[in-house]
């Protein structure tokens, strides 16, 4: 067992930047000016803006203190279930700051941004490949975004058809939450279907619920329970039966990589995380990046513009690369082209460091990382649907003879040091504990994580005050999450401070 | 322990429904499985009339978002509209000041009775 030596760090309250400031003090001095001075009119005058007074080297340390506070996954273990933290190598930071690169605009003539297009087109076949779709749009902003595109595809195809009775998306009580909130943006009535006990898709609710007016069947594979659907083929033929269409939530694709490719199984429709599969940076909001693929019956209702070859080359000549507008397009989903250096660009050189094969290892040790953490948990804490997992697994928070709940136990995490997992979701499992260690992490680090939980579920037991009241070693404790939603004071100054300056 | 009043009548989305005042709300479990509710917005308005099993309300906790939905048909005589400012009042007092609308005529005859529902809870508990 790993020991733990916990140190009792200061709770060090910093002041807000507002808290900080004295009258007089300055950040920046300007010149004379050199010009007469322009007065602006009265009315565009205020007095009522109390912006902070500090010098520079107190901006500077302010915020400096603050990014201290920050946890990530540079700075430690993040097992956040469902958002695939894995670490993200620093080759990206140099590729996406290339010159060539960061100093191109979106507007420019496509003969001089040949080499961008080259690294969209060269991605959308290699996306292509490791899905086994017919064509890819890189222009989703994230995955929502890519989940709302392909259901406006699978909208479009239907209607292009002449078949207007289809307004109901089935979705498995075990699918990402973006997958109802994506349907119902566009209308449609949403239908869940229940799980069955191994964490299946429940067959038999699916087949009563198939028929003429099912547009589809949004299928988050591996499921939100980390488990792959032991009968994903036949789920989808019997979507396919009734007429509709297979949407894959592609947000668990790291489990897959190399292994099993969407496309093949059926699908019709998947969107691609670039931030979680392919390493892009994500948390605190983004950038995300959420392509989609289409099987060939649907590449026509792609978003304009694809990148494609406009004129071929030949053993001397590049290609040309150039934008194609695909011919029954649902239109455009983006302003200009996606997130190209924030998320193209990385991506691609993440998928061109690894390699196919080095893509396959990424899914087998990212299965293999939580199968270990799963096995060594089991016994400790109650994991519902007991069953070899994918890249992430379920626990529920609870100790038998304890009554301290998943959100104490993720609290505690804290103080050893690591993020907690994701807590109370999937809704299906009680008090649950996502947990997705990665394929990043050694095992030292999944050893250290396993044992500070087994300590964790003692100290349950034998001092369960010590989870309500944790974190204790973290610069502020226990927030007040509930007053936090309740009571929505956004703004830097309360009203009445407002209006005595 | 949950608290199960045995004069009302339940749904499987976990509603009460009180055939002598028309009142409709969540159930206790519904309350405790949300945890700490901090937003509610009633959808309908006095004078709708309600189909079975349509939305009335949703509501946002720490954990969760859930809707409410009418345990039964009826056109809606009032919408607790005290709510809004104290969502919490659905944790504190989820079958007296946590009622969520009232309607008029409304026929419980396809729900369940307390010792039913009780059982009902029991299965989902693990």
């Amino acid at each position: 067992m790993t020991e733990f030596i916990l140190q009792d760090q200061p709770k060090v309250v910093e002041p807000t930047i507002f808290g900080l400031s004295s009258p007089g003090r300055v950040g920046v001095s300007f010149p004379d000016a050199d010009v007469p001075r322009a007065e602006l009119p009265e009315s565009l005058l205020r007095a009522d803006l109390p912006l902070p007074e500090l010098a520079e080297v107190d901006v500077v340390r302010h915020y400096m203190h603050l990014s201290t506070f920050n946890y990530s996954v540079d700075s430690g273990f993040y097992p956040l279930g469902s958002c695939t933290m894995k670490y993200n190598p620093k080759i990206d930071e140099d590729t996406c700051r290339l010159p060539g690169f960061l100093y191109t605009h979106p507007l420019q003539p496509i003969e001089t941004v040949q080499g961008n297009l080259a690294l969209m087109y060269t991605l959308q076949e290699w996306l292509k490949e490791i899905s086994g779709f017919a064509a890819v749009t890189l222009q989703p902003a994230a995955g929502a975004h890519g989940e709302f595109t392909g259901v406006l595809i699978m909208r479009a195809y239907h209607k292009s058809r002449g078949d207007y009775k289809r307004t109901k998306m089935l979705i498995p009580d075990s699918a990402h939450g973006t997958n109802p909130a994506s349907s119902g943006m566009i209308g449609l009535e949403v239908v869940q279907i229940p799980s069955d006990a191994r964490g299946n898709v429940d067959l038999e609710a699916l087949k009563a619920q198939c028929d003429d007016t099912v547009v589809g069947l949004m299928l988050t594979n591996p499921n939100t329970l980390g488990l792959f659907d032991e009968h994903v083929e036949e789920v989808i033929k019997i979507v396919h039966e009734c007429g509709g269409l297979v949407y894959g939530d592609g947000a668990n694709l790291n489990a897959l990589l190399g292994i099993v490719r969407p496309g093949d199984l059926g699908f019709d429709v998947m969107h691609f995380n670039l931030h979680k599969t392919f390493a892009v940076p994500h948390g605190g909001g983004g950038p995300g990046s959420g392509p989609v693929g289409v099987a060939a019956h649907l590449a026509d209702f792609l978003p304009e513009p694809v990148v494609g070859i406009i004129e071929d080359g030949d053993e001397e000549i590049p290609p040309l690369y150039g934008f194609v507008r695909p011919p029954k397009t649902i239109g455009r989903m983006k302003a200009f082209h996606g997130h190209f250096g924030g998320g193209l660009v990385r991506a691609y050189t993440y998928i061109a460091m690894h390699g196919a094969e080095g893509l396959r290892q990424v899914a087998e040790h990212a299965v293999l990382n939580a199968n270990y953490l799963q096995a060594r948990l089991r016994g400790v804490y109650p994991i519902p649907y007991d069953r070899i997992c994918m890249h992430e697994f379920v626990a529920e928070g609870r100790i038998e003879g304890s009554d301290v709940r998943a959100l104490d136990i993720a609290k505690r995490l804290m103080d050893y040091d690591f993020h907690p997992p994701t807590n109370y979701f999937p809704l299906i499992v009680h008090e649950a504990l996502m947990i997705e260690p990665t394929e990043t992490e050694n095992k030292n680090t999944l050893d250290r994580f396993a044992d500070a939980m087994i300590k964790i579920a003692e100290e349950a037991r034998t001092q369960p005050e010590l989870l309500r009241e944790a974190p204790h070693k973290t610069p502020f404790g226990r927030m007040d999450e509930v007053r936090a939603a309740r009571e929505l004071v956004l703004c830097c100054w309360l009203p009445e401070e407002k209006d005595e300056a | 322990m949950t608290n199960i009043p045995s004069n009302l009548k339940y749904t499987k989305n976990d509603e009460w429904f009180d055939p002598a005042s028309g009142k409709m709300g969540l159930s206790d479990y519904a309350q405790a499985q949300l945890s700490d509710i901090v937003f509610v917005e009633i959808l309908v308005g006095e004078g709708d009339t309600l189909q079975a099993g349509q939305a009335v309300a949703s509501v946002e906790s720490v954990k969760a978002a859930a809707e409410v939905y009418a345990a039964v048909g009826g056109k809606v005589v009032k919408v607790n509209e005290t709510l809004a400012d104290a969502p919490e009042t659905l944790n504190s007092d989820p079958y007296g000041a946590g009622w969520v609308i009232q309607i008029e005529d409304g026929d419980a005859s396809g729900l369940m009775d307390a010792s039913a529902y009780e059982k009902y809870c029991a299965e989902r508990a693990h």
